[in-house]
């Protein structure tokens, strides 16, 4: 789960990180307002969970109110990367002396948390990992001890200014403590800034968080912005189905996500765009198929319909009555070819002979026909 | 033979109180693995399936001498249960339990490798030596005993790839889920050895998807170390880049991770990467 730059500077206050605090504003009115009481230059800064919003136009610094408001009513309503900006935040522009990339990632190669830094700051640090890899300093901790010595070294190297070390050290720290206590997934300072007065300072916030581990913080959940997140997306969450909208014209239900990726795999293999990813899950609910032809079919666009499903423990002949009760129960009309593999295949396919469904033997030959039937009804 | 599990693996199911723990001990116990217990704090004393129930892990290892546990627990307990099993001393640990979190992970992927147990996922189908033993929740009766290891990040995917390999009279000497989260207790370069020292297999079968660099290193673990003919298939192509693809590690992230990196490994090392399952169960056949 990703939130807001305003709500990670939060965070990263709560736990005694230096930030550059300023408020967030939902109009240009108020952000004259805010700009007026810092009394002083100031930074307008769109709040989207997309990357890149500086290059879209979606940051402005301002040297009056009337700039302020100005350079608000630009980004407010802007479209970046399809996130609509509903939020700003004002606050005080920083002078800014040095700046660097100061990252923490879960780190799946050594099953732990590793720290990456760059003088390269405000930059995208994947950029520079490319491309300067010499440039990146790492700190990889398994143990769960924030390794203060390592931390200080890199800290040292990060501005080679000692006058910095002691201050870096400590956001570290904090930094590391806020990632293993709110179970997070990412969580980035850049960039992180030397001002001109010398001060440590997070200028901009990020934070991603395990989705796993959101049962254990309510307060984390509560920072969700569901105007961030794919409509369809938020509803399957809702019903408990996993689902991932994605360009194409072909619907797709599946049950098991390696299977789900295989189908959408196989139909872009045979010419074909998959409209979704969605793993159903083993189960012969007709509730649960129900509500997967509705997301499928919810958002338009849809000109035929894939379901692939293995019947292991639960039987092929169950999953078609399930399938059939759902098809009566909302009305279709693309349309759908079902292949059912595996326990009880022969008799499952049987069930759906004389209904409007289309039955498939092979995985090849029921996505050739989908892809064919979603070209046939496009002419 | 087979690696991991046999017939005489004796099996204790934690949270078998549960309805999938009760449910799935069921069919293990009807497949033929020993079960010799479960686990469910508070409920010691019980019968589930025809067999004892323990207070804890402790208590069933020294009562029945297990030596291997399956994990069936909700998520929020998950890791304090491998723990348990670990500190218990059971040798091989499989949870099947979706959703744990990632932090919880990390903490007890090191404590389990400290105590020298070995860890079959999380969020995984987990372990089939097909005619001898099961533990996990695949449906026994697609495998077939034969001379093919499998090892694979997905289930159903999985259920499907054995479907195929069985339809051409390929069996299976073991076949491993893994589990598809981004920090696994196992993974496909810590099987491989096993698999070159049992004398039952003689092909392995390894089936990734998108996240990590696991598929990346063990290329380069095959082209180092490993002799026996490999084949694969990789899943994810179509999955755009940032989205988490049902599986908590099916997940391309800044540029890394993605099918198409996995694949050239593998080609790289002289693996052959099939585009299809069909593909992938003929090239198998044909390479025995």
């Amino acid at each position: 789960m990703k939130i807001h730059e305003y709500q990670a500077k939060e965070l990263f206050h709560d736990y005694g990180i230096v930030v550059s605090r300023g408020a967030v504003a939902e109009t240009a009115a108020e952000v004259r307002k805010l700009a007026g009481e810092a009394g002083g230059p100031v930074a307008v800064k769109a709040q989207v969970h997309v990357g890149g919003r500086g290059k879209a136009g979606g940051v402005k610094v301002a040297q009056t109110p009337e700039e302020a408001e100005t350079a608000a009513s630009e980004i407010l309503g802007l479209n970046i990367k399809g996130s609509i900006v509903r939020k700003v935040l004002v606050e005080p522009a920083s002078s800014i002396d040095r700046e660097a990339y100061l990252g923490l990632i879960v780190d799946r190669a050594i099953k732990g948390v590793t720290f990456i830094a760059s003088a390269e700051g405000g930059v995208e640090i994947e950029e520079v990992a490319r491309t300067h890899p010499e440039k990146i300093l790492r700190v990889e901790i398994t143990d769960g001890v924030f390794p203060a010595d390592a931390a200080r070294t890199l800290a040292g190297n990060l501005f080679e200014d000692p006058a910095t070390v002691e201050p870096v050290t400590d956001i570290m720290e904090k930094l590391f403590l806020l990632f293993l206590e709110k179970d997070c997934s990412l969580a980035e300072i850049n960039p992180l800034v030397v001002t001109v007065s010398g001060d440590v300072l997070a200028l901009d916030g990020k934070i991603n968080f395990d989705e796993n581990g959101l049962f254990k913080h309510e307060d984390i959940e509560a920072l969700r912005d569901l105007n961030e997140e794919n409509p369809s997306e938020v509803e399957a969450r809702e019903k408990g189905l996993s689902y991932v909208d994605l360009d194409g014209d072909i619907g797709c239900m599946v049950n098991g996500a390696g299977l789900a990726m295989a189908t959408m795999d196989m139909i872009k293999l045979c010419g074909g765009e998959p409209a979704n990813f969605l793993d159903v899950g083993g189960s012969s609910n007709p509730e649960k198929v129900v509500n997967a032809f509705r997301l499928i079919l919810g958002k338009g666009g849809i000109k035929a319909i894939m379901i692939n499903i293995f019947g292991g423990i639960t039987r092929c002949d169950d999953i078609a009555r399930g399938i059939l009760q759902a098809f009566e129960a909302i009305e279709i009309d693309v349309p759908i070819v079902v292949r059912l593999s595996g326990t009880n295949a022969v008799e499952g396919r049987a069930m759906l002979e004389g209904s409007p469904l289309i039955p498939a033997e092979s995985f090849s030959g029921a996505v050739k026909k989908v892809v064919e039937l979603s070209e046939g009804s496009a002419a | 033979m087979s690696i991991l599990i046999d017939e005489s693996t004796r099996v204790i199911v934690q949270g078998i109180t549960g309805r999938d723990g009760s449910f799935h001990a069921g069919q293990m116990l009807e497949y033929g693995t020993q079960v010799v217990g479960g686990v469910t704090p508070g409920k010691g004393g019980q019968e589930v399936q025809g067999v004892p129930v323990f207070n804890s892990v402790k208590d069933a290892k020294a009562a029945t001498g297990a030596t291997a546990s399956v994990i069936f627990v909700p998520a929020r307990f998950a890791s304090g249960a491998i723990q348990e099993a670990c500190e218990a001393g059971v040798e091989l640990i499989v949870a099947i339990t979706e959703g744990v979190p990632v932090m919880d992970m990390i903490r007890i992927y090191h404590a389990v490798h400290a105590a020298g147990s070995r860890l079959i996922g999380p969020n995984c189908p987990g372990v089939i030596s097909p005619g001898k033993s099961k533990i996990g929740i695949m449906p026994g009766h697609i495998h077939e005993q034969g001379n093919v290891g499998v090892i694979s990040r997905s289930g159903t995917l999985t259920y499907e790839i054995v479907h195929s390999l069985t339809a051409l009279g390929r069996g299976q000497s073991t076949c491993v889920g893994i589990g598809g989260d981004p920090i696994v207790g196992t993974n496909f370069q810590d099987l491989l050895p096993l698999f070159q020292e049992d004398p039952a297999t003689d092909a392995v079968v390894l089936v990734g998807e998108i996240g990590g660099e696991e598929e990346e290193k063990t290329a380069e673990f095959i082209s180092r170390n490993f002799s026996m003919p490999c084949f694969a298939y990789i899943v994810g192509h179509s999955a755009p880049e940032g989205k988490r693809m049902g599986h908590a590690g099916a997940i391309v992230s800044g540029g890394k991770g993605t099918a198409a990196s996995k694949t050239d490994a593998f080609n790289a090392a002289g693996v052959p990467v099939a585009r299809t399952i069909d593909e992938l169960a003929g090239m198998v056949n044909e390479g025995l």
